[in-house]
């Protein structure tokens, strides 16, 4: 595998070996001296075209704690105010060699781009509505975790799906891994071409909450809205908001994921996100660790074998 | 190497031990997987029966600390588990355990990553084969058997825990 680019490429037994790894992982993270010397000498830059607090903090990390040299240009200040295109960037950063690019892009397919163009091995950050494929590994290592198996859980996504990259990630890394997918949202969020065995879709959160082991919150994306998709933030929070009324309709054991960034009272009421399920914020830990193994088994991996 | 001789030189192994360092309270034994841990775990039964004071046990993953790990651009990553070293190596003096010595590169590794979770008092090193042909200034402190081989040999090392039967055997390649 040379790049990590979308869940779709990933095999079962692929997903499994970078869950696996993340678990050694994790270690590292609890030892008082958080570093090895694994990827010394390496050089990683973060591309991002998007804001980004966790995802590229995260990546940062664990680039860091591998030893890697990294890099961070965030394009507010760079060369794409005065014109620049994504492909003469990538081209002039791969023009000083580094082993591994970090892209975040608004456009649906920009790390796709970037890998054809480029030696340095890509990993997906997120690009457009398309994928999030780190985000949804770590995810899923949070559930395997919290639950001993991804197979046959009843995991239901409620938000704003159509112009989810979370949810199009984790909709392939958990059917592959054998859960059933309840995907929910008013009618005019729901995205069309992500029917598949495995995958349900509703308008009505009760029902889809109902029996639950796995709520996973989606944010609203008002910033790639373009139309009229909700009446009212406010009317949006009564319909499909989580509140632990709606919670409690799930298993008794269920967990409250969000990938993040939250709007309070808009998707998630404050109680339910800083609730006894909520492991928000593990999420954000192990996502650190998750990163970690694919930069570990990226850095070595076969060329030619994925793309 | 059978069974019982195997069973007997980590009796001797724990007998060394116990003779070359005063004070069990201060070891400490860290297996270097995979077959260095079910070791460090029989030495530590050893010693108990001899004492009555239980070792503490960790294992050891070397392969972030590895040497050759990027140099191959083909071929895929070797699998990372897990080091689960539960108790302080600070001031203890540590007993770094592994089944074969060979090049000495594994040992260097293992000395890199436990050097990152504190400041042991010492280090010694036990082996229950070494087979020569270093190729770093590493010795043992304690060795179960020195088997003298060709660089065309392989030494495998089968354990009860791991491979079913407990065995050491020289293979021709």
């Amino acid at each position: 595998m040379k790049d990590l680019l979308a869940i779709s490429d990933l095999s079962g037994e692929e997903i499994t070996l970078i869950l696996d790894t993340a678990e050694a992982m994790r270690e590292i993270g609890e030892r008082p001296i958080k570093k090895v010397p694994t990827l010394r000498g390496k050089t990683v830059v973060n591309l991002f075209y998007e804001a980004s607090t966790r995802t590229r903090t995260s990546f940062e990390i664990a680039e860091k704690r591998l030893s890697a040299d990294t890099l961070n240009i965030a394009v507010s200040t760079a060369s794409v105010v005065k014109g620049e295109t994504l492909a003469d960037t990538a081209m002039n950063i791969e023009a000083m060699a580094p082993d591994m690019i970090v892209l975040r892009h608004p456009s649906s397919g920009a790390c796709h781009l970037l890998a054809r163009l480029c030696r340095s091995r890509i990993i997906n950050a997120g690009d457009g509505m398309h994928e999030h494929p780190t985000q949804a590994l770590l995810d899923a290592f949070t559930i395997r975790e919290r639950k001993g198996r991804i197979e046959g859980l009843k995991i239901t996504i409620v938000g704003d799906l159509l112009h989810s990259r979370v949810l199009r990630s984790n909709i392939g890394l958990l059917t592959k891994l054998g859960a059933n997918v309840c995907a929910c949202g008013p009618r005019t969020l729901i995205p069309t071409g992500l029917d598949r065995p495995g995958v349900t879709f509703s308008t009505s959160v009760d029902e889809a909450v109902a029996g639950a082991d796995v709520i996973m919150m989606l944010r609203i994306q008002q910033e790639r809205m373009r139309g009229a998709f909700l009446p009212s933030l406010r009317e949006y929070f009564n319909t499909f908001g989580m509140t632990a009324a709606r919670v409690a309709r799930a298993r008794p054991d269920v967990i409250i994921m969000h990938p993040g960034p939250m709007n309070r009272g808009v998707e998630i009421a404050s109680d339910v996100a800083d609730g006894p399920y909520s492991v928000i914020l593990e999420q954000v830990a192990n996502g650190v660790a998750v990163r970690m193994a694919v930069l570990y088994l990226l850095a070595g991996g076969a060329e030619g074998s994925e793309n | 190497m059978d069974a019982d001789r195997m069973g007997r030189t980590l009796t001797r192994i724990a007998h060394e031990i116990l003779e070359r360092n005063r004070g069990v309270e201060e070891l400490g034994l860290v297996g270097i997987r995979t077959r260095g841990v079910p070791i460090a775990r029989r030495l530590a039964r050893a010693i108990a029966e001899i004492t009555k004071y239980e070792v503490p046990t960790g294992a050891l993953d070397i392969t972030l600390y590895r040497d050759d790990l990027m140099r191959h651009a083909v071929g895929p990553q070797p699998v990372v588990r897990s080091t689960e070293i539960p108790f302080s190596i600070d001031d203890k003096k540590i007993l770094l355990v592994d089944d074969v010595l060979y090049t000495g590169r594994t040992i260097r590794a293992a000395l890199d990553a436990l050097i990152d979770f504190g400041r042991p008092k010492s280090i010694q090193l036990v082996v229950l084969v070494d087979r020569g042909h270093r190729e770093l200034p590493i010795k043992a402190d304690y060795v179960g058997k020195n088997l003298p081989t060709s660089l065309a040999q392989s030494v495998q090392v089968h354990l009860q825990e791991i491979d079913g039967l407990d065995e050491v055997e020289i293979q021709e390649s």
